[in-house]
């Protein structure tokens, strides 16, 4: 009479574990760390997030010192402002459109085009507002929300100012060409990637 | 009492089996994209010889032929990756690459200099045959940004090597060395169109 009881247990409690197994949301690299630490390796470790901030310091930095400036600050409060409005409306994730910033950004350092500071600071808001709306949405959704958003917001401070101060010290000659090759195989990434979602 | 507690177990496992399906994203197998991407081109003989030929043909066109042919090569080749992508066929891909090495080997060979935006069309004609035939081979669970990225990357680095290789044009030996090496191109080009005719 135990033995059937105990079984009778154990099955009712299998099926309610079966019956409340969470959707795996394996969107977001877990630290332990906290839902800020959470963000920052999101940002380290999803390329299309890390390498359009890496063209666009590079973009940013290639003009001069006053352009990098612009997208230091520019940059991450569009990002920090899209994260926001991503993670508390709910939008829904754009991860479709990644390969815009990449073929837009990476065209752009490859063409080596002379910009103004206003049209640097424009495309580093736009930049900012899109990849930051795309992670907002993807941290409400994934857990970790506005601390995540801040979370990578700092990482892609820290990011921007690195590479944008190395692309205003190394452009001279080969240097400057070899920014430029970069962003011909971000903007030839960005296309293939277009192939992928489209196929 | 033993048959009670096996049905009680199989109707746990028949709705454990009805959960929702897991969306994760294998995180493991973004790094094997970029691995696979990265060796993809180099595992071609076809592929390397025709890339390090476009970096050699730079070399002896000088500036800014030598920066501008591996700047854009990148971009129209992912333009035939992206057509290959969607589905839309090319013919004769494997004529036009084995075409890609005869004739950069031949440039090559003979030193042809063409005004460069002939030159650039040139290239960009065969970038388009590489970019169809070898850009769109994604193993299966593998991040397709890191995969392109590495495909790319390595495209990129063997036009470096073909670059610094043809550093050796400004010493007399090494003129005739590089003429050389683009007739050893070329030659084996004529191969793989022997071999994609037969």
């Amino acid at each position: 009479m135990k033995l059937p009881h105990l079984a009778r247990r154990r099955g009712a409690a299998g099926l309610l574990l079966a019956l409340c197994a969470p959707q795996a949301q394996a969107h977001l690299v877990e630290t332990g760390l906290g839902p800020v630490y959470d963000g920052i390796a999101h940002f380290a470790l999803t390329p299309e997030d890390l390498i359009p901030v890496l063209a666009l310091a590079a973009l940013a930095g290639l003009r001069g010192a006053d352009h990098a400036r612009r997208a230091i600050i520019v940059l991450p409060l569009a990002w920090l402002l899209g994260g926001l409005l991503g993670a508390w409306f709910k939008l829904p994730a754009i991860a479709s459109l990644a390969w815009l910033p990449l073929l837009a950004l990476g065209g752009l350092v490859a063409a080596d085009l002379r910009l103004p500071v206003a049209a640097t600071t424009l495309i580093a808001a736009a930049a900012g507002g899109f990849l930051g709306l795309a992670n907002g949405a993807a941290m409400a959704q994934a857990g970790p929300g506005v601390r995540g958003v801040i979370g990578i917001v700092g990482a892609v401070f820290v990011v921007t100012t690195l590479v944008a101060a190395a692309a205003v010290a190394w452009q001279q000659g080969w240097q400057r060409i070899a920014w430029r090759a970069a962003g011909s195989w971000i903007a030839a990434s960005g296309l293939l990637l277009l192939g992928w979602s489209l196929r | 009492m033993r048959r009670s507690v096996a049905r009680h177990a199989l109707v746990a496992m028949a709705l454990a089996a009805l959960g929702p399906p897991a969306l994760a994203h294998v995180e493991q197998a973004q790094a094997a994209g970029l691995l696979s991407g990265l060796a993809h081109p180099v595992s071609g003989l076809d592929h390397v010889l025709a890339m390090v030929a476009v970096g050699l043909w730079g070399a002896q066109l000088g500036a800014p032929a030598i920066w501008l042919l591996p700047l854009t090569f990148p971009i129209v080749m992912a333009l035939g990756g992206l057509l290959g992508l969607l589905g839309i066929a090319l013919p004769g891909v494997e004529l036009g690459i084995a075409a890609s090495a005869i004739l950069l080997g031949a440039a090559v060979m003979t030193e042809r200099r063409l005004p460069l935006v002939v030159a650039a069309a040139l290239v960009g004609v065969f970038a388009v045959f590489h970019g169809h035939a070898h850009g769109t081979e994604l193993p299966p669970g593998q991040s397709g940004l890191l995969y392109s990225l590495g495909f790319v990357v390595a495209t990129g680095c063997l036009h470096a090597i073909g670059i610094a290789i043809g550093a050796i044009h400004r010493w007399p030996a090494g003129r005739v060395a590089l003429r050389i090496a683009g007739g050893g191109v070329g030659l084996a080009g004529l191969f793989f169109l022997w071999r994609a005719v037969a």
